[in-house]
């Protein structure tokens, strides 16, 4: 049984890792965000893998935040904001997808190589899920720094998030307090973004934060 | 009472969100942050048990009445700030009501991060602060403070969420020595049990726990976010920032450097802290030269200064510690006073660019001069306790590692010969802009330059006392 179980947590895991990589060469907004609930749904899966074989019940509240909220309320209101915009067209990547995803399998390789040596006295499935997470956290920067639009910046943001909800996860006993508190923070974190795309859409008529670099404070 | 330091800026921040009138919520805003402190200085006296959740030690009551002494001025501050905005329609009576109850909500915050004992709650708390700052950076809804906004949020998120990955290697570190459960994030157990920690974990940890909270201290490579922040958003809030938030951010790195230091056999923070400051202090220094807007120049100078604390604290040692915590004092103080003046200038004014600023003390004698007495405290001139502590800290410095002191020797003269260069313009010869009155309040400025100013001249026993015995327990 242990061995089907880490094999299945391993399994999902991976698969997260899997979903950062879809992220990171979607060049339209709405396949993006698609992209981003099938993470959130992962997500919610390995959450509740965890809660299984941890016999932990209030991790199931984690995975039902993450298969419902995350998976598919924010999509939901993404997709109506970029109808809202208009902004259905191609966004661009700085550098190129090929350069972008050699550039992520580098962190991947970096994520694995700082964090298993460290961890070799935990159990297997903390080791591997803290790995991995360790993966999809650097994705969700290196998406957030290759991309100009507001709207994928917040998307790399919130697939950042789930990475950090995967480590919490796989903390075996971490407190609730924490899990509850990353989901309740990427609640608020999107009201907060959600009325600044609105702003920034009554100012500019545009979601391209490249807009913004005109106003620098220093060249009024 | 520590109860009351945390609830009555919540019960105010719900009861402001509700009052239309804002000379009523005004007043509301400065009765909370009194009372606020009235409890936050019972605490020096009256211990409250510790708890899972939260306690209270002779570290953190030295953060928790600055801040709630700094809360308190600036909502003073803050009463005669936002009639003239509201008068010039910068502002409007909805989003005044807003501005009350988020900086009533960014106290209870940064009070609750200060009071935490479990570090996953301290970084909740930490994370609700910024959120609230970031929507108050924003309330001008100008393209730059839109801007400004953004850059916070986005830097800011990162850097908590990396925090946050390292909260969660500090618990792995101590579930195999505390074992499951709450246990692993109570602050004083994790101290006391940090000797048996995985130190290959607690390094790991530990590099991410300095970027991101390093982020939120405005430590240069990660701070972008802090000048924009500071010079975009309302003046109050500029002041709160760098009188409060970035020290309850050094807080929170404080308390992990304390568990690193606790294991010998994990990395040495000391050397990681040095470096990042060093490097805070001379790039901050530099940038003061090229800057046109009053509140981005401050903003570089507190980037300067909390790279000073950094360095400090790095360092280590009772003298270090002591010169890092009284640097930490008398910066919010005097930055926040320099905030009031520079608000109520770019008020007459009308603008914030130091090329429509000039002869202060001419026009304005009390702003100017309070202006004068702000810059020659903050750069470090004697008689005022900036002085006191930057001579002690390169005295400790010198002592230990001589080559570190000239550089944060070259590093200080920089800012100072860059901020002086500025004052002459902005203090003396012929006045520039607009030179209409003002009704400004000066208590809560000259308030802060006098304590700066006795602090210089003598510091009460009692309170060296406590301070030395704080620098102790920092190791």
């Amino acid at each position: 049984m242990h061995g089907l179980a880490f094999d299945i947590a391993h399994m999902l895991a991976g698969f997260l890792v899997l979903t950062s990589f879809m992220m990171l060469y979607q060049d339209r907004l709405s396949a993006l965000i698609n992209a981003l609930a099938i993470q959130a749904a992962v997500l919610g899966a390995s959450v509740a893998w965890q809660a299984v074989i941890q016999e932990a019940p209030h991790l199931y509240i984690t995975a039902l935040l993450a298969l419902v909220f995350k998976a598919v309320v924010i999509p939901m209101a993404l997709r109506r904001i970029i109808r809202q915009l208009g902004i259905h067209r191609e966004i661009e990547t700085v550098g190129g997808t090929g350069l972008t995803m050699l550039a992520g399998i580098g962190l991947v390789a970096l994520a694995l190589q700082v964090v298993l040596p460290v961890t070799a006295g935990s159990d297997a499935v903390a080791r591997e899920d803290i790995a991995l997470a360790l993966s999809v956290v650097l994705l969700g920067l290196l998406m957030m720094v290759t991309r100009r639009n507001a709207v994928s910046q917040v998307v790399g943001f919130m697939s950042l998030e789930n990475g950090i909800v995967l480590a919490a996860t796989g903390a075996r006993g971490m407190p609730l307090v924490v899990e509850i508190s990353v989901a309740f923070s990427v609640l608020i974190a999107f009201i907060v973004v959600g009325i600044f795309l609105f702003r920034i859409r009554e100012r500019f008529d545009t979601v391209d934060v490249q807009a913004l670099d005109r106003f620098r404070g220093e060249r009024r | 009472m520590l109860e009351a330091v945390l609830l009555v800026p919540l019960l105010a921040a719900a009861v402001l969100a509700l009052v239309p009138s804002y000379r009523v919520s005004a007043g509301l805003n400065i009765l909370a942050s009194l009372l606020t402190l009235l409890a936050a200085s019972s605490l020096a006296w009256v211990r409250p048990d510790q708890g899972m959740l939260l306690f209270v030690d002779d570290l953190n009551v030295v953060f928790l009445v600055l801040g709630a002494f700094v809360g308190f001025t600036t909502s003073v501050f803050s009463a005669s700030y936002i009639a003239h905005e509201l008068h010039t329609a910068r502002l409007t009576p909805t989003y005044l009501r807003f501005y009350h109850a988020m900086f009533q909500l960014m106290t209870f915050g940064m009070n609750l991060a200060l009071a935490a004992n479990n570090i996953g709650l301290m970084w909740v708390a930490l994370e609700l602060a910024t959120l609230t700052t970031v929507l108050m950076v924003g309330i001008y809804r100008t393209p730059a403070a839109i801007e400004a906004a953004w850059k916070y949020f986005i830097l800011g998120s990162v850097g908590i969420a990396l925090a946050l990955f390292g909260t969660i290697l500090v618990y792995l570190a101590a579930r195999g020595v505390l074992g499951e459960g709450i246990d692993a994030m109570v602050w004083t157990t994790l101290v006391t049990a940090a000797p048996q920690f995985d130190p290959r974990l607690l390094t790991l940890a530990f590099v991410f726990l300095l970027i991101g909270y390093g982020t939120k201290i405005g430590l240069v490579p990660m701070h972008a976010w802090l000048p924009d922040a500071h010079a975009e958003g309302p003046t109050p809030v500029s002041a709160v920032l760098s009188g409060l938030l970035l020290n309850v951010a050094l807080y929170a790195l404080l308390r992990f450097k304390m568990i690193l230091a606790a294991n010998p056999a994990a990395i040495a923070p000391g050397p990681l802290m040095e470096t990042l400051g060093l490097l805070s202090v001379i790039f901050a220094a530099f940038m003061l030269y090229r800057r046109r807007d009053i509140k981005r120049m401050f903003a570089y100078s507190s980037i300067e200064h909390m790279g000073i604390m950094v360095f400090a604290f790095g360092l280590a040692g009772p003298l270090a510690n002591f010169a890092g915590l009284l640097q930490m004092v008398l910066h919010s103080l005097t930055k926040s006073a320099i905030f009031f003046t520079v608000g109520h200038i770019s008020q007459v004014k009308g603008s914030q660019r130091l090329a429509d600023i000039g002869g202060l003390t001419v026009t304005h004698p009390v702003l100017g001069w309070g202006l004068v007495a702000g810059v020659a405290a903050i750069v470090g001139l004697p008689p005022f306790g900036v002085f006191m502590s930057e001579f002690m800290l390169l005295g400790a410095t010198m002592a230990r590692a001589p080559l570190l002191a000239a550089i944060l020797g070259l590093g200080l003269l920089l800012a100072f010969g860059a901020l002086l260069m500025r004052l002459h313009t902005l203090a003396f010869g012929a006045p520039r802009g607009p030179v209409g009155p003002i009704t400004a309040s000066t208590i809560p400025l000259f308030a802060h330059l006098a304590l700066v100013l006795i602090a210089g001249i003598w510091l009460p026993p009692p309170l060296v006392a406590w301070l030395q015995h704080v620098a102790r327990m920092l190791g």
